[in-house]
């Protein structure tokens, strides 16, 4: 593994490294001020659902970006990532411009850099860790930027080199789903010479990739091409099927899969069980991220309706919140309203998706939690009442926890209410497998070194076990098990 | 995959479709439903499967053309394919020996109650079906209905064909008669509320088949929402079957008319380009 420090440390002592750093003295590093990323304007990118917010850093803005960093002795930052990135490495080739090479390093231990570098939350990941931040109280080095920059230069320079690939051993697994944890699995397990089929129920690979993150965030285009480049290396796609209904475990066991891995994900919307919220208008953000997203819902040629509204309220304060209200933004409201019921310091969104909101004129109403929605005579949603409230002593999460204030109902006029209060696991698959354990949350139990379930021959990982995380601890979890299944069927061989 | 192999018309606005896919051929109890889209702008929809045949690895669907999606669907010709097709989903009916089952289709319902009514009739039951239309054209499967059941009475509102009469009227005189011990209704949501109250005048168990508006099928976007119970269930996973007794059917026909103004606006666009 790169954490190790022997390797870390051999890889550091190269002599195009030393040379880079002797190059620049670090005082002099530290103080070039952190690169901005170039963004589309607000009032223009509010009108297009499908141009992507961050515009990418120019070869010059990286490579001075890439300057910063100090190529450690300790890289910290790499603890910080889920995946374990060489990180110095990798910026240092940006440094030194050798751009192809740096994102090498990057698929090294990560199949979606372009996607990672575009949705990690790395101001508490590789950033949060990084030596500017931990002890000169600077700004991170923007290991993000950089790593989209890497990424999208290699997808834009032609040469897309697909990893080499073991002899074809001929050993069938499949794994339950397409969203990031099923493909970080399949590349690992293509790459060590399996025959990986990956099975998804909707009609497009990719899972909350696709269906949940919008355009203007992470660009189709963007994870196609990875998809691309898995189909390259010989992974097969099965839309349309559903494990567990269109064949079941054991018909796929007689076809002579010999493993499983569940990557189903968090798919169940959550709803606040108030009075009201089943009048139309009222939608959970998976219902309105994928009519827009997954359907193209916001464009006329296309056959699936969206609601559209002039003041529309978006329940909740993480990034599929954030993502709801900036689209209702696009699609034309005239107020875009995130109703909070914790503080902004307690949202779990990523900090730059709250500040482009922000930039575009989505409203805050943090420290307010709905009570009860109200409707015109056709059942349209058309007002809401909510509480505000206080902040109590700190709950089992650690945030302190929101209390209403008694007697500070008040009212919104709304014609379009998105419920983004969270998901739960997807109950499919254990529902059709009584000897699958899980958790009273409904999530698989997994041995965390090794993600195997309480049946043998499945694994899992991602959201189905996590409950809700991110895209790269979803990576994560593929890579271990691609690495704990290969070594299971050898065993048993 | 998805080749449609046969294309019958019971109707102007009604045909049946034998379509191929073995996996679900084989996989599918009476109960389940497919979602489908037809090209790369479809919609996602969702249809009961009618029938199948594992044997030849096809299932059979029966639709009625309502606006945009149904009129792509129908619009395809015998060799052409289903761009996507999933399935099968819903809980199956639970099908047992319970003695005497009255089954109730109106409309487009009776090809999802056809596989239910054939089910309890194999299961050893009494069945006693009423079905029933606004006018005989677009009264369907009645042969085929008629094979698996004791009786048949057959309804339309305007008289022009079998009794005249709201289904209601055929349901509550056999009630009268017989001692019925469990009740499926299919049909326009009206159909099934009315259905609903007067089998709760007489305490039979009754079960209604929910045809919400759903978009991915596997509960994962909330849109098929109904409140049965007074709890919010999907009917894409907990359905499409519930206790009809206690179905709220005011707020679900609430809910079928979230998107018409939508729909309408789909459909005359798609009319004035066809
Ligand atoms: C709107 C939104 C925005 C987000 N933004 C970010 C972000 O900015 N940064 C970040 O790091 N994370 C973000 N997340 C979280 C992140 O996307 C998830 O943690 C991650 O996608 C989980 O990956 P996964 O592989 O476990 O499953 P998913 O991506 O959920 O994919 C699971 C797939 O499995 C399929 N499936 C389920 N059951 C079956 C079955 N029986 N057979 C076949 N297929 C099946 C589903 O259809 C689905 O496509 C966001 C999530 C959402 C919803
Ligand atoms: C579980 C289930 C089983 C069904 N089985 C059958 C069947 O066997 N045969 C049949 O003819 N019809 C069936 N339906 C209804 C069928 O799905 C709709 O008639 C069809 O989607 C109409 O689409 P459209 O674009 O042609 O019409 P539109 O003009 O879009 O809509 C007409 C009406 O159809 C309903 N509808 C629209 N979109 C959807 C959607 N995405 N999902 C569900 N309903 C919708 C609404 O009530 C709407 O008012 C079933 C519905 C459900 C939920
Ligand atoms: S994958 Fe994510 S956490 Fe890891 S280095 Fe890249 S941005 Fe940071
Ligand atoms: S901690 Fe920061 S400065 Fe040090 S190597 Fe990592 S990114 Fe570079
Ligand atoms: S159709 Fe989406 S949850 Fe039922």
């Amino acid at each position: 593994m790169s954490l190790n420090p022997e390797y870390l440390k051999e890889e550091r002592s190269q002599e195009w490294r030393a040379e880079l750093r002797s190059k620049t003295k670090n005082k002099d590093r530290t103080l070039i001020p952190r690169v901005k990323m170039p963004e589309l304007a607000p009032e223009i990118r509010v009108k297009y659902q499908d141009r992507e917010v961050n515009m990418g850093l120019e070869p010059g803005q990286a490579q001075k970006e890439a300057t910063r960093c100090m190529d450690c002795a300790n890289p910290t930052c790499i603890e910080g990532c889920p995946v374990n990135i060489n990180i110095p490495k990798f910026i240092k080739y940006i440094e030194s411009g050798e751009i192809l090479k740096a994102a090498a390093t990057l698929k090294e231990t990560n199949a979606l850099p372009a996607v990672c570098g575009r949705v990690c939350p790395q101001e508490k990941q590789c950033e949060a860790k990084c030596f500017y931040v931990d002890k000169l109280d600077k700004q991170a080095v923007a290991i993000g930027h950089l790593e989209r920059f890497a990424a999208d230069f290699e997808r834009n320079s032609g040469v897309s080199n697909v990893p080499e690939t073991a002899a074809p051993n001929g050993i069938k697994v499949a794994t339950v789903g397409s969203g990031p944890a099923s493909l970080s699995f399949a590349g690992d397990m293509v790459k060590y010479g399996y025959d990986v089929t990956v099975f998804e129920a909707l009609h497009e690979i990719g899972g909350v990739l696709k269906y949940g993150i919008p355009e203007f965030r992470l660009p189709n285009s963007v994870v196609d091409f990875e998809l691309e480049n898995l189909r390259k290396m010989g992974v097969k796609f099965e839309t349309n099927f559903i494990v567990g209904r269109t064949a079941s475990f054991d018909d796929l066991k007689e076809e002579g899969y010999k493993g499983f891995f569940v990557a189903s994900g968090a798919g169940l919307p959550r709803f606040m069980e108030i009075p009201g919220e089943n009048y139309n208008g009222i939608l959970s953000s998976n219902e309105y991220l994928t009519r827009v997203n997954l359907m193209g819902a916001s464009t006329s040629n296309t056959d699936t309706p969206v609601l559209r509204g002039k003041n529309v309220a978006v329940i909740g304060g993480g990034n599929t919140a954030m993502d709801s209200v900036r689209t209702a933004l696009r699609l034309g409201a005239e107020r875009a309203i995130i109703v909070y019921r914790r503080s902004e310091a307690e949202m779990p969104a990523r900090i730059e998706e709250v500040h482009h909101a922000k930039e575009e004129g989505v409203e805050f109403m943090t420290l307010c939690n709905p009570l009860e929605y109200f409707a015109n005579e056709k059942g349209r949603v058309n007002r809401m009442s909510l509480n505000r409230m206080g902040l109590g002593e700190p709950d089992a999460s650690g945030r302190r926890r929101p209390m209403p204030i008694d007697g500070s109902e008040f009212e919104l006029e709304v014609d379009l209410v998105v419920v983004a209060v969270g998901v739960s696991p997807n109950p499919l698959v254990p529902s059709c497998l009584p000897d699958l354990k899980v958790t009273k949350w409904g999530t698989i139990v997994v041995d965390e070194d090794k993600m195997q379930s309480s049946i043998p021959d499945m694994f899992a990982g991602g959201d189905i076990v996590r409950g809700g995380a991110t895209v790269i601890l979803a990576m994560g979890d593929g890579r271990k098990a691609a690495e704990n299944m290969d070594k299971y069927l050898h065993n048993i061989d | 995959m998805n080749k449609i192999l046969e294309k019958e018309y019971f109707s102007d606005k009604v045909v049946k479709l034998v379509v191929e896919n073995p996996l679900i051929a084989k996989s599918r109890k009476p109960g389940n439903f497919v979602m489908l889209r037809i090209g790369e702008d479809g919609e996602r929809f969702p249809l009961t499967i009618a029938g199948s045949d594992p044997v030849n690895g096809t299932i059979t669907l029966v639709v009625q053309i309502m606006g945009v999606s149904s009129s792509k669907l129908v619009a395809l010709e015998v060799g052409e394919s289903i761009t996507d097709l999933v399935g099968p989903l819903g809980k199956p009916t639970h099908i047992e020996k319970i003695g005497t089952i009255l089954a109730a289709g109106g409309g487009v319902g009776v090809a999802p109650l056809l596989p239910i009514v054939e089910a309890f009739k194999k299961a050893g039951n009494r069945v006693v079906t009423v079905i029933a239309a606004r006018n005989k054209d677009l009264i369907i499967l009645e042969d085929e209905i008629r094979k698996w059941s004791d009786e048949l009475i057959v309804m339309t509102d305007d008289g022009s064909y079998g009794r005249q009469g709201l289904i209601t009227v055929g349901l509550e005189e056999i009630i009268q008669r017989e001692k019925i011990d469990e009740c499926i209704v299919i049909g326009p949501a009206i159909m099934m509320k009315f259905a609903s109250i007067l089998t709760k005048k007489y305490n039979i168990p009754t079960q209604a088949s929910l045809n919400s508006i759903m978009v991915d099928g596997t509960g994962m976007c909330g849109a098929c929402r109904v409140t049965v119970g007074g709890k919010t269930r999907f009917t894409c996973v907990d359905g499409p079957e519930f206790d009809a007794h206690q179905v709220d059917f005011d707020e679900m026909l609430m809910r079928l008319g979230g998107y018409t103004q939508e729909e309408k606006k789909a459909t005359e666009i798609y009319s004035q380009n066809l």
